[in-house]
């Protein structure tokens, strides 16, 4: 069975989904990732969703469902790459993602995450 | 339609000269071209080559079918007519009115020289309504195509026109927008935002709304998309250049706008912009030296 690999770099998780997701995938990921974070300690994670040209509703709420297991656990979690297609086509199901962090790009995420683990007092949802 | 020709065509080409006097005559005592800008050479003119082509046509054989290549130049004369005529500021039914006003003077043409056959007078008729129907209506129809062809285009202009993206600085887009939002410009507006910001790498848009005429809230519900749209991918979105109607309206019609940040001009916006990139304008000598 295909997984969405977990990549540990210094304090941050890296997910970077390549394959259309489907709904045991995202079910297996949201499983492997909670027990990551605690097995290492990390304190963010970074998801990369650039390669993904479909989303719906269960894939909305598996994103946000992620974010709010990681703050639980104590770690930041942005979502970035989000494709226009995919971004219009959230709106329209009306997710908004509130409580999730996004950004552009890798690096403009990765800035995000140092920005917000300098100031760990802020609330995790920013805005 | 199983009966002995039509006398149509023989009695048009015989009294061709007649026929055009009476009609004439007949359009200019109803007045209707005047309509228009049109010259009473003109009409007649036009009135003189209509009828002598319409009587080369129907010398082929009554048909009935205005698409078929018989009526090839009768609709080539017809194209040209509705356009010249729409041009000169007459409405489809007045154009269509042109043709139909022939009736009376070949009806009575018909009548006269058939006088001692009524039962050929039914059959020439009938032929000769057919006719002038069909080509009345193929002006309005050409009149209406024109019509289309052009708000079609003008349509595509508006929206292609509208929607430009604009950098205003390193990370800073501004989209200004004009004219009233529709969900079908919105959905042209948003791609084209969200595809910039991705080309750009631009983490804030100024939507600048000084161009969009009345805020309702289906408006206000297509920007707070947007903004959401943006603000998935990772860009904040300012809104700017609202008026103090559109303030009220906004407040009067209970909508929500508190998730975005909004400032009175574009001026401020893009102060704020450049605030959350950590930049600074000041004088020249003031900053960094």
């Amino acid at each position: 069975m295909d997984r969405v690999p977990i990549l540990k770099l210094e304090d941050y998780l890296l997910v970077s989904i390549q394959v259309d997701m489907h709904d045991q995938l995202a079910l297996t990921l949201q499983d492997d990732l909670t027990q990551k974070i605690v097995a290492t300690r990390a304190r963010a994670v970074l998801i990369d969703i650039s390669a993904l040209e479909m989303v719906d509703s269960f894939m909305g709420r598996m994103l946000g469902n992620i974010a709010a297991m990681s703050r639980i656990l104590d770690a930041q979690t942005v979502v970035v790459g989000m494709r226009p297609a995919v971004a219009i086509t959230l709106v329209e199901l009306g997710l908004s993602l509130p409580g999730i962090r996004t950004a552009l790009s890798v690096d403009a995420g990765l800035a995000l995450l140092r920005e917000a683990m300098a100031r760990p007092d802020e609330p995790a949802d920013g805005e | 339609m199983n009966r002995p020709a039509s006398r149509l065509p023989a009695i048009v080409e015989q009294h061709q000269k007649e026929i055009l006097a009476e009609w004439l005559s007949s359009q200019v005592q109803s007045g209707a071209w005047r309509a228009g800008r049109l010259q009473e050479a003109q009409l007649q003119d036009e009135s003189q080559r209509f009828l002598a082509l319409l009587s080369q046509a129907i010398q082929q054989g009554i048909e009935f079918d205005t698409r078929s290549a018989q009526w090839a130049e009768v609709r080539e004369f017809l194209i040209e007519l509705s356009r010249s005529r729409a041009a000169q500021g007459f409405t489809p039914s007045q154009v269509a009115t042109f043709v139909f006003s022939l009736k009376q003077a070949l009806f009575k043409h018909v009548t006269e020289s058939l006088k001692n056959n009524p039962a050929e007078i039914a059959g020439a008729l009938w032929d000769a309504t057919l006719v002038l129907d069909a080509l009345g209506l193929y002006t309005t129809e050409v009149y209406q195509q024109a019509r289309e062809q052009l708000i079609a285009r003008q349509q595509e202009e508006l929206i292609e026109l509208s929607t430009p993206v604009v950098q205003l600085w390193e990370g800073v887009l501004a989209l200004p927008l004009i004219g009233t939002l529709d969900s079908e410009r919105t959905q042209v507006v948003m791609e084209s935002l969200l595809e910039r910001l991705v080309a750009t790498g631009s983490s804030i848009a100024v939507i600048d709304i000084t161009g969009v005429p009345t805020v309702d809230t289906l408006v206000a519900q297509h920007l707070l998309k947007t903004v959401a749209a943006a603000q998935l991918m990772g860009a904040d979105c300012i809104i700017s250049g609202i008026r103090p109607q559109i303030a009220q309206t906004i407040v009067h019609l209970g909508i929500d706008l508190t998730s975005v940040a909004t400032k009175a001009s574009l001026a401020d916006a893009f102060a704020l912009a450049l605030k959350r990139r950590g930049l600074a304008v000041g004088r020249a000598g003031t900053i960094g030296g």
